[in-house]
């Protein structure tokens, strides 16, 4: 179970992050990054797709033809947000004023299409599923982080806005970081997204390096150690 | 017959095969929806118009009591424009309609105007709009009150010259780092103000 499912979620949340290491899905996520509340709900909107995707792409990963194979997908795929999009503004109306918005963005993001390529189509359906929900809970972090970051520098706020998603009794949530901030533009504007994913990725590439680094020291001390033995 | 065993025919058909089924659950689901989705928007519209008109301030069928206006350029469009009219014993209380403001910071900003039969204003809402979050964005209502000063105001309250943005000489607030926005809006509010006195009459005619 384990072996199977565990580098399945490592690669998801970390090691091979859709939005950090592979850099997929950038146009979404740099456009609806301005807010921490804006991220969570392109974030949901994305994983709610990703999972429906990849399952239905494993499940018929038989009967799609080899070179054919892309434009299966993206067929795949719209339709799929298509129907999610109807069906949320019929009958989920309140929840679609807020994530509607960002539902036909995700047709852009080729995370969906780069996860249906890369995995679902070549393994059983359990674990594309789980690839689905990692790489868009991956997606999410990334997301909702770097939307804190820019309404914090941009703003001098945390969580506004919440009570759009979450309804009246969420309008308390709002944080406000630091008092009388007179903002900074820049942030909010598209030139903060393309910093603050930098900084993130650069981030993500320390942290990575300090651990290989200590990986590396075991091992030269058990070699010495072995040695003196 | 070779032809049809060629393996390009073979990736076609099951191409075609994919678009066909996709698109017919893609039908399946807009037929299915397509009367709740409408029902839900006539819902969202007419909550809409009742946070500028209260419901109980007319009794007659809005959303079916309605003109349209061809090319009205006052409210900044070239297309036909729907007017809402809000009616009370079949006399007129209100008129409703879109106005659009061109010159917004970062392109078009639709607006909900209601203007009561005597020129004051019932209330202006922002439908939608691209202004830059946490600036021009304080014109929505759901982020700021400044969108509500407009309830009351006609053109002869305040007078002509100051219904501009304090930075103009006028009496409306700008926001700070935006001027753009608050100036487009009350521009636009001001045009749709004059389009109601000029075609008054003509707004609340009875449809044949």
């Amino acid at each position: 179970m384990n072996s199977v499912y565990g580098p399945i979620i490592r690669d998801g949340l970390w090691k091979n992050n859709p939005a950090l290491v592979q850099l997929l899905g950038l146009c979404p996520l740099l456009a609806v990054s301005n807010t921490t509340i804006n991220g969570l709900g392109l974030g949901l909107a994305t994983i709610l797709t990703l999972v429906a995707s990849n399952g239905l792409v494993s499940l018929l990963r038989h009967h799609i033809p080899e070179e054919a194979r892309l434009p299966v997908f993206m067929i795949i795929i719209a339709s799929i947000v298509t129907i999610i999009e109807l069906s949320m503004n019929a009958w989920f109306h309140e929840l679609y004023l807020i994530l509607g918005i960002f539902i036909p963005l995700i047709v852009t993001n080729c995370a969906i299409t780069g996860r249906a390529e890369a995995f679902a189509a070549r393994n059983p359906v359990g674990p594309s599923l789980v690839d689905g929900l990692m790489m868009g809970i991956g997606f999410t972090a990334v997301l909702v982080l770097l939307g804190a970051m820019r309404e914090i520098i941009g703003q001098g706020t945390l969580l506004s806005e919440a009570h759009l998603m979450f309804g009246e009794a969420a309008r308390h949530l709002k944080i406000v970081v630091i008092d009388d901030y007179r903002g900074f533009l820049m942030a909010l504007l598209p030139p903060g997204a393309f910093i603050g994913l930098g900084l993130i990725v650069a981030l993500k590439n320390v942290v990575d390096a300090r651990q290989a680094n200590k990986q590396a020291q075991v091992a030269s001390n058990s070699v010495a150690e072995t040695a003196s033995a | 017959m070779t032809l049809m065993k060629h393996p390009v025919m073979r990736v076609g058909i099951m191409l075609a095969l994919f678009a066909i089924i996709a698109t017919s659950l893609v039908t399946l689901t807009e037929s299915n929806t397509h009367d709740k989705i409408l029902d839900n928007e006539k819902q969202a519209l007419l909550k809409a118009i009742n946070t500028l008109v209260a419901s109980n301030d007319y009794d007659n069928d809005i959303i079916t009591d309605v003109i349209s206006l061809p090319r009205a350029e006052q409210l900044g469009t070239h297309d036909v424009s729907t007017v809402y009219r809000a009616r009370k014993a079949n006399q007129p209380v209100a008129a409703i309609f879109t106005s659009i403001a061109p010159n917004g910071y970062n392109g078009k900003i639709k607006l909900l105007v209601g203007v009561y039969y005597d020129g004051s204003l019932a209330g202006v809402r922002v439908i939608s709009h691209k202004e830059t979050p946490g600036l021009g964005d304080k014109i929505d209502e759901k982020k700021a009150d400044w969108i509500r000063q407009f309830e009351g105001l006609s053109l002869s309250r305040p007078a002509q010259s100051d219904w501009k943005v304090k930075k103009d000489g006028g009496q409306f607030d700008q926001f700070t780092g935006a001027t753009i926005t608050p100036r487009a809006v009350v521009k636009a509010v001001k045009n749709a103000l004059h389009f109601f006195e000029e075609n008054r009459d003509d707004l609340f005619k009875e449809v044949e």
